[in-house]
């Protein structure tokens, strides 16, 4: 019971914290507590065959497959706090309550009675063989629908999930027509887009490639950077030379600070 | 054996709550998750009780209809989010367009 006792708490609490969270990530991430919690307390009722399948499908399979529903649909998809119909939260949260209530008195009028426990039922202590006799005796037809069930899903689920493509798809030829068409009609540049900036200490693709008159192109970055604001600009980066500089003429070379600072000129026009 | 059935009937009713008033379609599907697994922990708790393993055969078999449930559940979100760029439930109102 010790087991039980540190675990219900974690379990309802993080049961709670599914409602009150408000990124789906978070939701999950939660879910998965609750459904090792879960996995525990079978392996505390004599159920070590559902403790492995509990972890194996649901923290392993399905809450993956969660997982990357959220990445695809998008992390930042949150709630809506707009009620359509009013009033329908506390209604919810107040028949929830009262379910709660139901079950719980209902439980505590009742009384279960003594435990008989699994030791008979699991001969010799084997809980998976005793499992396979009943499942591939008494339960084989049901077993067996369950292949029809879940191969209608995964047909199902590819059927959903495939997109009909409505126009062909555009070939190489295609796609050069298409640009010596733009060049004719816009004058837009027909060859490869400019590479980003490759300077004496910064060779990354977040550093834009200077045009002749000292700007920054904006076609040589990547147009995710650009949307993250993490490119770097020139004359940031000449402010890091300058402090680089310093640190490593500073202290060790000072000899060397009035070539250093020389240098350092010379590179921040650039 | 009533406190983990006590403790199954509790979190199935977080997981109503959770359907009810929850507008992401992710999270709606995640409390559904939860009152599966809430049923599974009070039939493993009765498979203790009474001595006879059906139960926790049961609870295997929910585990099977729950995976093959996701599968489509998730794959009809999919295809809802790619039409309409929203996974909410209520933005889902109208099977029409």
């Amino acid at each position: 019971m010790t087991t039980f006792w540190i675990l219900a708490p974690v379990i309802v609490l993080a049961a709670l914290g599914i409602l009150f969270v408000r990124k789906a990530v978070h939701a999950a991430m939660l879910l998965a507590i609750v459904m090792i919690s879960l996995a525990m307390l079978y392996l505390v009722l004599d159920a070590p065959f559902l403790f492995a399948a509990q972890i194996i499908v649901y923290t392993g399979a399905i809450l993956m497959l969660f997982l990357f529903v959220v990445m695809l649909v998008g992390v930042d998809a949150s709630d809506s706090v707009v009620e359509t119909i009013k009033g329908q939260r506390a209604m919810a949260v107040i028949g929830g309550l009262l379910l709660g209530a139901t079950f719980v008195i209902g439980l505590s009028q009742i009384s279960l009675g003594t435990v008989v426990g699994l030791d008979a039922a699991n001969d010799n202590g084997n809980n998976i063989s005793a499992l396979a006799d009943i499942l591939f005796g008494k339960y084989v037809f049901a077993f067996e629908t369950t292949s029809a069930l879940l191969i209608t899903a995964a047909v199902g689920a590819m059927v959903l999930a495939h997109r009909e493509r409505l126009e062909p798809k555009p070939s190489q030829a295609s796609l050069a027509a298409q640009r010596l068409r733009d060049y004719a009609d816009s004058g837009k540049h027909l060859g490869p887009l400019p590479t980003p900036g490759v300077f004496a200490r910064h060779n990354a693709v977040d550093t834009p490639a200077l045009l002749p008159d000292g700007t920054a192109s904006e076609a040589s970055i990547s147009r995710v950077l650009a949307a993250r604001g993490t490119v770097r600009s020139a004359p940031a980066m000449a402010d890091d030379i300058t402090h680089i500089e310093q640190q490593i003429g500073g202290a060790s070379h000072a000899g060397r600070d009035q070539s250093a600072a020389a240098t350092t000129e010379e590179e921040t026009p650039a | 054996m009533t406190p983990y059935v006590v403790l199954s009937a509790i979190v199935f009713s977080i997981g109503v709550v959770g359907v009810l008033t929850r507008r992401n379609a992710l999270v709606v599907f995640m409390c559904v998750e939860l009152m599966l697994n809430a049923s599974n922990l009070a039939l493993v708790a009765f498979a203790k009780q009474n001595g006879n393993l059906d139960g926790q055969i049961a609870a295997f078999f929910v585990m099977v209809v729950a995976a093959a449930e996701v599968v489509v559940g998730l794959a009809i979100i999919m295809t809802i989010f790619r039409t309409r760029r929203s996974a909410s439930v209520d933005d889902a109102s109208l099977l029409k367009y």
